[in-house]
């Protein structure tokens, strides 16, 4: 049950995790592991969640964030700009069992964003003269040529904050910022996990980074359940 | 970096990190891809001001932390662990690559598959074998204003890396300006690729005849040791 106060946000995971379901399409903060919210991931993991279409910047390490539900063969689909630090993202894609849409990182962070914030899509030349440009429209503004980039969105977006107050104003920890802000705007439903949950009102407002109005459902993080590949 | 291998003579990937360090300018903001461009920090000279970019979101990355002092979700991009300096900041990926698309990096540091000698670099797939993905290297290489290849010069079967035409699939095209070899230190110029050093041993024969692409010459070659 929800809490009575509407910008109380603040959930029992279970209660998130009613909103996974086989076949979804899930964004996931986070680069190469650093700032994929770890107890939301063991929760889909747990839950038997699969057919996954998965976006995110990367697939991480085989046994490291999201790379935990490409190792769990959880996901048919994923969007990235990267899957080189996950031998099995690149094993699954070879035996035709994981679909792999390649976009570049910048221009797969400004299509999330073009998401959240409800465009209809951007213009940049990236890519133009490789194959990243194939099937994609063409336009041509003051005489110079762009690729029409879609926006990206997706039915439950996860993030990873250090810090959220009840209402979901968000503050994020040093690189773990990465992809987490703008995958926080482009779910349809966003549910953060947090380090650490305080009082609305706590956070200096010059302070936060993603405005708690993004924001749906707030779970208190375990924290890391993984070594990092540096760990050795 | 070691990985524990006892120190031993200067390695070639530590020769060319060290011709590349030349190149940098005082205030030049540089992004430093994974591999040989990576210990391209390590050769700068202190009073050289320079500041770091990683495209995970980190303006200003320092050398590697003490054991034991790491912040686990403070990494570069290739998720090893970093330090900040003075003046650091943070930022999301869009500002990263805002950054580099409008045109503030001076200089992108790059390792690659095959490069041509009108500068095309592919560097993100061996179609059916190796597909890792491009990563921010499309953007890198195609505005940061200066982009330096750092590379072996033949690839694992001897075959030459820098060629007339790339095979592979382009990251991006007519990006590159110098390309850095264990062999030989080269400029992509308007009317081709010309040869300016010679790592030494090698000789100017030696590097002409283990390059695919034309090798053009303009006064004395150099020789770096």
């Amino acid at each position: 049950m929800r809490n009575q106060n509407p910008f109380d946000k603040v959930v029992p995971i279970e209660e998130a995790l009613r909103h996974f379901h086989d076949g979804m399409v899930l964004m996931v903060g986070g680069f190469g592991g650093v700032g994929n919210p770890p107890s939301l991931i063991q929760g889909i993991l747990d839950k038997n969640v699969k057919d996954l279409t998965l976006i995110s910047n990367d697939t991480a390490f085989p046994q490291i964030g999201v790379g935990k539900l490409v190792t769990e063969r959880r996901v048919k689909r994923v969007i990235a700009s990267h899957i080189g630090s996950n031998p099995n993202a690149g094993a699954q894609m070879t035996a035709g069992e994981l679909e792999v849409e390649f976009c570049p990182q910048g221009i797969l962070a400004e299509r999330i964003r073009a998401g959240g914030v409800g465009l209809g899509g951007i213009l940049s030349d990236i890519g133009i003269g490789t194959i990243a440009e194939e099937g994609k429209q063409k336009v041509t503004v003051g005489g110079k040529t762009y690729l029409l980039e879609t926006p990206l969105t997706a039915e439950v977006a996860i993030v990873h904050a250090k810090r959220a107050d009840r209402l979901g104003n968000l503050i994020y920890d040093t690189s773990a910022r990465n992809f987490n802000p703008l995958v926080a705007m482009a779910g349809d439903l966003t549910i953060v996990e947090a380090d650490e949950i305080v009082e609305t009102g706590e956070l200096d407002p010059e302070e936060i980074v993603t405005p708690g109005v993004f924001v749906d459902m707030i779970v208190q993080s375990e924290g890391v359940n993984w070594r990092w590949a540096w760990e050795k | 970096m070691g990985m524990g291998e006892v120190k031993q003579a200067e390695s070639y990937r530590e020769r060319i990190a060290r011709r590349a360090a030349q190149e940098i300018a005082d205030g030049m903001i540089i992004n430093l891809g994974i591999g040989i461009p990576t210990l391209v920090a390590d050769y700068i000279p202190k009073e050289k001001h320079v500041l770091f970019h990683a495209e995970n979101g980190i303006l200003g990355t320092g050398p590697s932390p003490a054991p034991g002092e790491e912040n686990p979700n403070l990494c570069n991009a290739g998720g090893f662990p970093v330090t900040l300096v003075r003046g650091a900041s943070f930022f999301d990926s869009t500002t990263a690559f805002g950054i580099i698309r409008r045109g503030k990096l001076d200089m992108t540091i790059l390792g690659a598959l095959e490069v041509s000698e009108r500068g095309d670099i592919a560097n993100w797939i061996v179609p059916g074998k190796r597909v890792p993905g491009m990563g921010g290297a499309m953007e890198l290489a195609q505005k940061a204003k200066k982009v330096m290849v750092l590379t072996t010069h033949l690839d694992k079967n001897g075959r030459s890396k820098i060629v007339r035409e790339c095979s592979l699939p382009l990251t991006a095209k007519a990006c590159a300006n110098l390309i850095i070899t264990d062999m030989a230190v080269m400029q992509v110029r308007s009317d081709g690729l010309y040869l300016l050093e010679v790592m030494h041993p090698y000789t100017v024969g030696d590097v002409i005849g283990a390059t695919e692409a034309e090798l053009k010459l303009d006064g004395e070659v150099g020789v770096y040791r």
